[in-house]
């Protein structure tokens, strides 16, 4: 029972402080990241023995040791060696900038998404290989491959100028859209690390990104039913939502948009606090989601935002404004048969909108929105053949 | 022990008699057919003969190498004659007859009006190993 006295939480916020020592020292990233987890085994054999009494000094300094025997050993790196025995010793940590450079690091642009969604896992989150494996279903070794190379990538890469804190959310908002599967939860893990980039750099966007994951992971419990279908936003019980964490997320959004430099996610989440901010779906404040949608639109020119728009008009101005909107748009678009169901549903023209949802739940790409969209057309149909 | 691979058909397969599709159905009947394919994937866990289960998207295209330096040819959307599968379990059984049997109860699930859809499925053996013993 001796591993039970380490705090593995406390572990898992070190280690990409640890991390990013090393590497600022000059260690390449792949070898450093090797020490680091030597230093972790020895941490979990040790401290319940000897708990020390400063845990990340105590990693840098054992977690440095090792890098230096491992780049004792290898003689190729023996010039390497020589610079960095010049350095100095481990002595107070300075961790801020380290742990920021960081998540530049492994969102750097020389990156796949995957690779670099799989690497700020790895390093900056502290998962093991084989957690990440198992949350995107993939076989451990393969993920092991993509980690290994993702390191090569990044390691002759200097971190002296700061990177671009965009790519980094991009990732960050990978990892959360990915949601819940396996033991660990990803949209759990991303908002702990956003919250942690948030608290180490000062960017309107990146409180965006903290409000948006916020606000969306408070409508979880709501979101699924108990046999796991899918629950729509209209049909959510909102006392399942978590009010806490709206509370923070409409508290991060407002301080964010105080500052005046309105980007992507903050406009997101200040649809989504309109949303969870409504008692009942039918107190929603449709035109002001509409109003952000139109901010949204003339930031990306995604597609899918002005699918959304659409849906949104047909709330506020009524369904035949909705479909007129949804007209304009490539009907190729995800959910584009969707969102016409549901708006000639709301015009009264069932018919039309069984037939439509039929078809929605054949384009559907994933299995709880195929059923969910099966189950509509099953309704309509069920009451047209009791209504006629 | 020997893997099976359980194929589900969107067309291509016999159509069962008296069959309705399933936007057809109540949404109760949906439910419970839902329930029915998970309750089973989840008693094959419990028994140690599940592997995997997947679901494929309907759209697909044919892909084929376009030769040095040019980009891959490609023939789609299927056509509507096309056999397509929609998806497919695999299970890891002591016979055939076990297979057979684990095939025909993932059939019986509900449809309309609550009785048996006893769609027809595709099950084939996987090609396995060499052994170690060969005489």
């Amino acid at each position: 029972m001796a591993s039970s006295a380490v705090d593995e939480g406390l572990l898992r916020v070190l280690t990409p402080e640890v991390l990013a020592v090393l590497v600022r020292r000059g260690a390449d990233f792949a070898a450093a990241e090797d020490a680091v987890q030597e230093a972790l085994l020895e941490a979990v054999r040790r401290w319940p023995d000897e708990p020390p009494r400063d845990p990340k000094g105590w990693l840098v300094t054992v977690a440095w040791r090792r890098f230096l025997d491992a780049a004792r050993a290898d003689s190729a790196r023996r010039r390497r060696e020589d610079a960095v025995e010049e350095e100095p010793g481990p002595g107070p940590v300075p961790d801020t900038d380290d742990s920021l450079r960081l998540y530049f690091l492994c969102a750097h642009p020389s990156l796949t998404p995957s690779s670099a969604v799989a690497l700020t896992l790895r390093a900056v989150g502290g998962l093991t290989t084989r957690q990440i494996a198992a949350a995107y279903l993939v076989p451990e070794a393969t993920m092991a491959q993509r980690i290994s190379r993702a390191k090569r990538t990044v390691s002759g890469v200097r971190l002296d100028r700061p990177g671009d804190v965009a790519t980094v959310l991009r990732v960050l908002y990978l990892v959360f859209n990915e949601g819940y599967s396996g033991d660990v939860d990803l949209a759990a893990e991303a908002i702990r690390l956003t919250r942690q980039l948030a608290a180490r750099i000062d960017h309107p966007e990146v409180s965006g990104l903290l409000a948006l994951m916020l606000l969306h992971h408070a409508r979880r419990a709501g979101r699924t039913a108990p046999d796991g279908s899918l629950v729509p936003l209209a049909e959510q019980d909102r006392t399942r939502w978590d009010t806490a964490a709206i509370a923070e997320g409409v508290a991060v959004l407002q301080a964010a948009l105080a500052r005046d430099r309105l980007g992507e996610f903050q406009a997101q989440a200040a649809i989504a606090a309109l949303h969870a901010d409504a008692p009942t779906a039918a107190e929603t404040d449709w035109v002001q989601i509409v109003e952000w949608y139109d901010e949204l639109a003339a930031l990306t020119d995604n597609p899918v935002v002005r699918l959304n728009r659409a849906v949104a008009v047909g709330e506020a101005d009524g369904p035949r404004a909705g479909l007129a909107a949804l007209a304009a748009l490539d009907g190729s678009l995800p959910r584009h048969t969707a969102a016409r169901a549901y708006l000639h549903e709301r015009a009264g023209e069932l018919p039309t909108a069984a037939g439509l949802y039929a078809r929605a739940a054949r384009e559907a790409v994933t299995t709880a929105e195929r059923d969910h969209l099966v189950r509509q057309a099953a309704r309509l149909n069920t009451l047209l053949r009791e209504g006629g | 022990m020997a893997k099976y691979l359980l194929l589900k058909h969107y067309r291509g397969a016999p159509e069962p008699e008296g069959f309705v599709p399933m936007d057809r159905w109540t949404p109760e009947e949906v439910t419970a057919h839902i329930q029915y394919m998970r309750d089973f994937a989840a008693k094959l866990e419990g028994t140690g003969e599940f592997v995997d289960a997947q679901a494929l998207a309907p759209e697909g295209t044919w892909v084929q190498y376009g030769g040095e330096g040019k980009p891959p040819v490609t023939d789609g959307p299927f056509a509507e004659t096309k056999d397509l599968i929609a998806g497919w379990m695999v299970i890891d059984v002591d016979s055939h007859q076990r297979a057979l049997e684990l095939a025909a109860e993932l059939s019986a699930a509900p449809g309309a009006g609550g009785t048996p859809i006893r769609e027809w499925l595709e099950l084939r053996p996987f090609m396995s190993e060499p052994p170690t013993v060969t005489e």
